[in-house]
């Protein structure tokens, strides 16, 4: 047995001189010769880059509500923000009749307001399934109409709500397909993890564009003659297998980290199979691979930008048709930034929620 | 002693005639590597085993071939009646009379302790949710921890999750209690709260197979001690007989090292 010494020291303060900005600086920015180096180019860099950025993007920028020639103007000199003015509608909206607009901003609140219940922990239960499906189905009553509402036929979605559509729906309705395919993957029956493996590994092993063009092109070559699905109902299907696949692969994951003695415990208790998957398996599971399950959000919204191939009219193809538009042409760089924020906003509010989800379940996970 | 029983079904502590487990002939393999040699063992109703060998020799896998946690390969294996085999739905109902304690708890760290001992109750046997909650604080005080319900596993010492993982087992009302080193893991200070629960659990009647190199718990409470060796039981006996003169000069080896220290 070990022995256990009382202290029998008092605590002490930490030696001076290890704190205070100074010894930071000296610490941290100039420790050797190289990172001294490598402190003043990156002060240089910043001294000479940002006033020139401060000076295009703020000072001699042309706000919106100036016209397009107060920006041929300030050309090369200022950011014409007036072009985003002009704009913005039509690159966030695409092609959707103008006067429905308030349709689609309606539905994108929905959209949002489901995510951020998901993102709660307090509402991570089985009511979520609910939540998701009465999100989804009131979005897309907004979108297409019907039941008091004028039709509006999915060629003419676009723009962000189209995205943010892609995006989450195509990770929610991926996420059973992805449980089953892993528990799949680990299943004792032959057959089902033999289907289960080849199934993520060919979907794995190929570019979401490939899916995304065999959608548009090869499957209506399968189909009965005459009927035809829906492209913007194409593209969803295709990003879901794909996210499928590798959700798939982020759950083995947890799975794989689970201790065997969780299964053993509850087929002990008779469990059975369903019931020590869903009551024991998975709450445990899924909870170690939250963190890596966003970060693929993260990717799948950004890859969202890759259904243009097959002509629809995303966040970043409206904005590119929205600039078809002669007159505003040549500010075609401000119209870019305006959706990169658009897009970063989303993912950096992703990336920083995953960060909190890892410091909060960490700790959850040791007191639990 | 508390009014409340363990067990109250069979709460005659006298062995009676019929078989609880059965096991003839069993053999189990893990490749070429031959771990069970050809098991012969009865286990009546009410009776308590002690199982003893060194490191590897199989007492594990015995067990848990009791509940098919392990799948052996030649013989036949009958819990209260009911064969193993293939069959998912004896394998399901030979588990639910069967409660298992591991050397390493295996409680469910994202439940609190009582939602631990209900689970099986509710999603199981059918139980109403305020019964089973009645019924696990029941034996939540019988293992001493009632205070400790609303607590995650994380938070208790290990003591102290061994008996909730005790009172979780005895929760489905099982008619077998297997033990596998239940006091292995645990700190020395905590050994006995251990077995002080499993030695009332023994005077009230249970039917029980405990793997344990604690002999002083084998003296008190076991009818019958085996020695397993290398895959065979070598040696079979009442403790008085088992440590006063093993037959078997493995056996003596063996006790040399364990009652050494
Ligand atoms: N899954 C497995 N695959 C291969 N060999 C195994 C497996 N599990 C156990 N064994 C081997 O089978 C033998 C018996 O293991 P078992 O765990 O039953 O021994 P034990 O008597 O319980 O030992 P201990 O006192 O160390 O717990 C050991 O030699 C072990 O290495
Ligand atoms: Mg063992």
């Amino acid at each position: 047995m070990q022995q256990v010494d009382h202290l029998t020291t008092t605590p002490e303060a930490p030696p001076r001189g290890s704190s205070g900005a100074f010894v930071w600086v000296r610490k941290n920015l100039f420790g050797s010769i190289f990172s001294s180096i490598l402190t003043l180019v990156i002060c240089g860099l910043i001294i000479w880059f940002v006033p020139s950025l401060v000076e295009w993007a703020l000072i001699k920028a042309v706000w919106p509500g100036a016209g397009a020639d107060a920006c041929r103007a300030a050309s090369g000199e200022g950011a014409c923000w007036a072009v985003i003015g002009d704009k913005w509608r039509l690159i966030i909206f695409g092609r959707y009749p103008f006067d429905e607009h308030w349709r689609p901003t309606l539905a994108m609140l929905v959209l949002m307001g489901t995510v951020l219940v998901s993102c709660d922990r307090r509402f991570w239960s089985a009511r979520l399934i609910v939540v998701w499906i009465l999100g989804m189905l009131v979005f897309l009553w907004l979108m297409g109409g019907g039941f008091g509402l004028t039709s509006v036929p999915t060629g003419l979605w676009g723009g962000l709500p189209l995205t943010m559509m892609l995006a989450f729906f195509g990770m929610v309705v991926a996420f059973p397909l992805a449980i089953l395919l892993a528990l799949g993957r680990r299943s004792s029956l032959p057959l089902i993890k033999v289907v289960s493996v080849v199934y993520i590994e060919l979907i794995r092993g190929v570019p979401l564009i490939s899916l995304l063009f065999m959608g548009s092109f090869l499957l209506p070559l399968f189909m009965p003659a005459g009927t035809t699905i829906d492209a913007v109902l194409r593209a969803q299907i295709a990003i879901i297998l794909f996210q499928a696949a590798y959700l798939a692969e982020t759950i083995r994951g947890g799975l794989q980290a689970l201790p065997k003695g969780q299964s053993e415990a509850a087929d002990a208790l008779a469990l059975g199979y369903w019931k020590t998957q869903l009551l024991i398996v998975l709450p445990q599971a899924l909870k170690i691979s939250i963190p890596p399950i966003v970060g693929s959000l993260i990717s799948l919204f950004k890859d969202t930008s890759l259904v243009a191939i097959v002509s629809l009219s995303d966040l970043l193809l409206s904005m590119r048709q929205a600039m078809g538009d002669p007159v505003w042409r040549p500010f075609f760089v401000e119209a870019f930034l305006f959706i990169m924020l658009i897009y970063w906003a989303f993912c950096f509010s992703m990336s920083k929620y995953s960060q909190y989800l890892e410091r909060t379940l960490e700790t959850g996970h040791r007191r639990r | 002693m508390a009014a409340v029983a363990f067990h109250k079904k069979d709460s005659t502590p006298a062995p009676s005639a019929t078989p609880m487990v059965t096991l003839e002939g069993v053999n189990k393999w893990y490749g070429q590597f031959h771990v069970l040699r050809d098991v012969n063992l009865t286990v009546k109703r009410g009776e308590r085993f002690v199982i003893c060998g060194p490191s590897g020799s199989g007492k594990s896998t015995m067990i848990r071939c009791i509940n098919r946690l392990e799948e052996h390969q030649k013989g036949r294996i009958t819990v209260d009646g009911t064969p193993l085999t293939e069959d998912v739905r004896n394998i399901e109902a030979v588990r639910r009379e069967v409660g298992m304690v591991f050397q390493q708890f295996n409680l469910f760290p994202h439940l609190t302790v009582l939602q631990n001992c209900t689970l099986a109750p509710i999603w199981v046997r059918k139980m109403p949710k305020k019964e089973a909650e009645e019924m696990a604080m029941t034996y939540l005080k019988r293992v001493r921890i009632p205070e400790q319900a609303n607590k995650f596993p994380g938070q208790l010492s290990g003591g102290q999750q061994q008996r909730v993982a005790i009172a979780r087992a005895l929760c489905m009302r099982p008619k077998v209690m297997l033990f596998d080193e239940p006091t292995s893991a645990l700190d020395p200070e905590m050994v006995k709260e251990v077995l002080d629960v499993m030695v009332e659990l023994a005077r009230e009647g249970m039917t029980m197979m405990c793997v344990t190199h604690e002999m002083g718990f084998a003296r008190q409470v076991a009818d019958s001690v085996i020695f397993m060796d290398r895959g065979e039981i070598v040696e079979q006996a009442p403790p008085a007989e088992f440590f006063k003169n093993p037959k078997s000069e493995r056996t003596r080896a063996f006790l040399g090292q364990v009652l050494a220290h």
